[in-house]
């Protein structure tokens, strides 16, 4: 007899989903213990439908092929100084946020990812989570690989772990995986797998890759274009447990709404990293800040959410506040690391004429009017040798951690201040949708561990500014501050032969 | 003749990231250095998970097991991702061309019906039994500390779910993919007694809250018998029984516990050499387990091999925790 011809389904279905089995020596409670407490009701995981069939033999043979090949590419780079093909030395601290900011969330979602695809009870989700797992661990480990390159030529790569843990901004993308990871697995499920990696990546992935490909990275959009396939695997398995959750049973609604509204402003807030990176860090740009936006969110997931509507699912309220914010947003943050750069593994500059000319033509409505006269003046300044650093501490936020700097749409000039009390204690938030975050979970955000207080309390170091930076391994006058006159300008000028 | 071509050489600013400097001198360092030593978070937790308020989000202290340097754990193979993913690649297309030349030559058809049922009675419930070996190994990679672990746990995690799919394909194999015997074998998981033991003893790993713990109960106690049984053993078994053919479906199993079980051994003689507190911790599981491995794999063992089997692979387990300077 010729044996039968499987379809996908079927053979998925009985080399994956038919594993699993119904317990009679323990109690399958005590094996799967975190899937009740968050109050997501469960009714039949075999309702799952697995998002993408992909066998242990099939993955091992297609990710073995982008490895060598990603790896072919990483060692040509190296062997032809592709360091020196990016467009500007300014560039390259776009990818220093990255490997400081980024990649080790790579890492703090490869462990949430084992967490959830161990604890989850059906296999069909587990499995699919526990790929993803193993997916982040590939991309930390080949994001350091691509800027181990770069680390050999470029101060601000070396510390990138010891800085995650310790560094004033970097506690922004840490804290926010830390949320992620210990919430429940759902909340985790809904958090990094829904709203992170289906509703924004586009908005953090795309732009750090295309970023790379008009600035001349090869290392950086090689690992870019490697991980485009994982990251499409990623989207929908985002898409089915949001699908799944709500399909699962009526109760789910309002717990992942709620879910949903904090995830996708947690997001947002993390972005501001990128709004600044696409609109005041990349020499030759992409897009701004908000045409990005507007593509990937106004539209995309626009689409996507009237998608939801069916489920009873409804656009967080938050969204024309960001609609206000998107013509300020990147101006009021590159102005936050600009004045405290002293303290940050990157450098800052001010906006050349051209790129002013560019902002004005992108930001019609704002640019001109509330911050060319800040940068000319900051221009000015530097020009006459008095380059502008503030020494004072900011005031972060106790949900997102940013200092406290963004302003009241309807009063650019008027910044923005909100805040609860707690068990005597007075809390600060730069908006209303931290403050609601902080107010659903107080006990949990309490906890926050804010650099700014920390430093305060004498927990980084102790003493003054100095020994605060030693405590982030910052040498002064080689990572930090402004771009003109760094040690990687320096470089820079010498290998381009530029006096 | 060699040939030579002239590349422009830059002279770095500094060989490799700092922390790896700092653990191996300032010197160009492996991908495998790189890509592992210091990854996990250890500083500044923000908030506490709230299925486990006690501890941090990455806590050392969820395992009783204590280590000076996590990274002492470095795994013989030197796999980190790329190198994982390439080397079962390959192991993969040898095991895809002898299922292709098992199929192709209809060698399914040629064996005896008894070796049929033996088979789908005593191996292919193996599929479930893998399932339990994915999930502990995910568990440690979870709440494990220090990548060096984390990541080669994630990977046998990963290794023991493709080999649940290779047990089912040898089913698929000999049910010329209807899947009968899958199902067959799924009644015998569920209710033969020789195989009860066994899901009892899995089910039990899936609740060890220790993930060294649960490390020791499945990768070293439970895989060396069952490595033993299976891939030894019942191995030479087949050879004498006109079974040989099937051999071919076994190999990557074979092949792989080999591999894994130089990590594995290295794992467990650097923590028990750690310290006094560490081998007796380690010991106190292991004789626990080792009680209830003894009670689980007899009816199994005797079904598959007869009487002398277990005690066989007992001896082969002793070996191996005397060779890493424990005494049992």
């Amino acid at each position: 007899m010729s044996p039968k011809k499987l379809n996908l389904k079927d053979k998925y279905k009985l080399l994956t989903r038919d594993l699993d089995w119904e317990f009679s020596y323990e109690d399958r409670k005590e094996a799967f213990p975190y899937e009740e407490f968050e109050g997501i009701k469960i009714t039949d995981w075999d309702k799952w439908e697995d998002p993408f069939r992909l066998t242990m033999e099939s993955y091992w043979k297609y990710q073995a092929e982008k490895e060598k090949k990603l790896y072919a590419i990483y060692d040509a780079f190296a062997q032809n100084n592709g360091q020196t093909n990016v467009t500007d030395a300014r560039y390259v601290n776009a990818i220093k946020l990255f490997l400081t900011g980024v990649s080790p969330g790579e890492h703090a979602a490869h462990l949430g990812f084992a967490f959830t695809g161990r604890q989850m009870g059906g296999i069909g989700a587990r499995v699919a989570a526990q790929m993803q797992s193993i997916d982040e661990l590939r991309h930390i480990q080949t994001q350091i690989h691509a800027m181990s390159h770069y680390n050999k030529f470029f101060d601000g790569f070396d510390e990138f772990n010891h800085m995650h843990d310790r560094l004033w901004y970097l506690s922004v993308p840490k804290s926010f995986f830390e949320d992620a990871r210990t919430a429940g697995p759902f909340e985790f499920m809904i958090a990094i797998g829904f709203s992170f990696e289906y509703v924004l990546t586009n908005l953090l992935f795309v732009p750090f890759m295309s970023g790379a490909a008009y600035n001349g990275d090869m290392a950086t959009v090689t690992f870019g274009f490697s991980a485009q396939s994982d990251e499409a695997r990623h989207m929908t398995l985002g898409l089915e447990i949001i699908k799944f959750l709500l399909e699962q049973h009526e109760d789910n609604l309002p717990i992942v709404q709620k879910w949903l509204d904090k995830w996708l402003w947690r997001g947002y807030r993390l972005l501001t990293l990128v709004a600044m990176m696409m609109d005041y860090m990349l020499p030759q740009k992409v897009m701004s800040w908000q045409e990005a936006w507007e593509l990937y969110f106004e539209d995309a997931a626009g689409a996507l959410f009237k998608d939801l509507e069916r489920y009873g699912i409804k656009m967080p309220d938050y969204t024309d506040t960001i609609k206000q914010e998107k013509e300020h947003l990147s101006h009021q943050a590159w102005w936050i690391f600009y004045q405290y750069t002293h303290a940050a593994a990157f450098h800052t500059w001010t906006p050349t004429a051209e790129e002013m000319d560019w902002l004005s033509e992108k930001y019609p409505d704002t640019f001109d009017k509330y911050y060319r006269p800040r940068w000319e003046l900051a221009a000015e300044m530097e020009a006459k040798g008095e380059r502008f650093y503030t020494t004072g501490l900011p005031q972060l936020c106790q949900t997102c951690q940013i200092p406290m700097a963004f302003t009241e749409m309807s009063d650019p000039t008027q910044v923005s201040y909100r805040e609860s009390i707690y068990n005597d204690e007075r809390f600060h938030f730069c908006s209303d949708p931290c403050k609601s975050i902080f107010d659903n979970e107080p006990e949990k955000y309490v906890n926050a561990w804010l650099p700014v207080h920390q430093i305060l309390q004498g927990n980084c170091g102790g003493g003054g500014l100095d020994k605060v930076m030693e405590y982030y391994h910052l040498d002064d006058g080689v990572a930090n501050l402004e771009f003109e006159g760094s040690p990687d300008a320096e470089r820079w000028k010498e290998w381009k032969g530029v006096a | 003749m060699t040939i030579e071509i002239k590349t422009s050489t830059m002279k770095p600013i500094r060989n490799t990231y700092a922390h790896i400097e700092r653990r191996f001198g300032d010197k160009p360092a492996t991908r495998y250095q790189e890509a592992t030593y210091d990854v996990h978070s250890t500083h500044n937790f923000h908030y506490k998970p709230l299925w486990d308020q006690d501890r941090q989000i990455n806590d050392p202290a969820r395992t009783a097991v204590v280590m000076g340097d996590w990274y002492d754990l470095k795994d013989p193979r030197q796999f980190y991702y790329g190198p994982y993913v390439q080397n079962r690649s390959k192991m993969q297309e040898n095991a895809e061309n002898n299922f292709k030349f098992f199929e192709k030559r209809g060698l399914g058809e040629s064996l005896n019906s008894s070796l049929r049922e033996k088979i789908i009675e005593l191996v292919i419930p193996m599929r479930h039994a893998e399932v339990a070996a994915n999930l502990n190994n995910m568990y440690g990679t979870a709440h494990g500390t220090g990548t060096a672990v984390t990541q080669a746990l994630i990977f046998e995690a990963m290794d023991r779910f493709g080999n649940a799919q290779y047990f089912s394909k040898i089913g698929l194999a000999l049910d010329g993919n209807t899947g009968d015997s899958l199902a067959t074998a799924k009644e015998h998981w569920m209710s033969n007694p020789a195989w009860q033991g066994v899901r009892a003893y899995c089910e039990k790993t899936l609740t060890i809250k220790d993930w060294f713990e649960a490390f020791i109960a499945q990768d070293i106690v439970l895989d060396t018998l069952i490595n033993d049984l299976y891939y030894r053993q019942f191995d030479e078994w087949l050879t004498q029984n006109n079974g040989r053919d099937l051999l071919l479906l076994m190999e990557f199993m074979q092949d792989r516990a080999k591999d894994s079980q130089r990590w594995s051994d290295s794992v467990l003689k650097v923590v028990v050499t750690e310290s006094e507190h560490n081998s007796n911790q380690v010991l106190a599981w292991i004789s626990t387990w080792r009680i209830r491995a003894q009670e689980a794999l007899e009816p199994l063992a005797s079904a598959l091999l007869g009487d002398k089997a277990l005690a066989d692979a007992f001896a082969v387990l002793e070996k191996r925790l005397t060779k890493v300077g424990l005494n049992c």
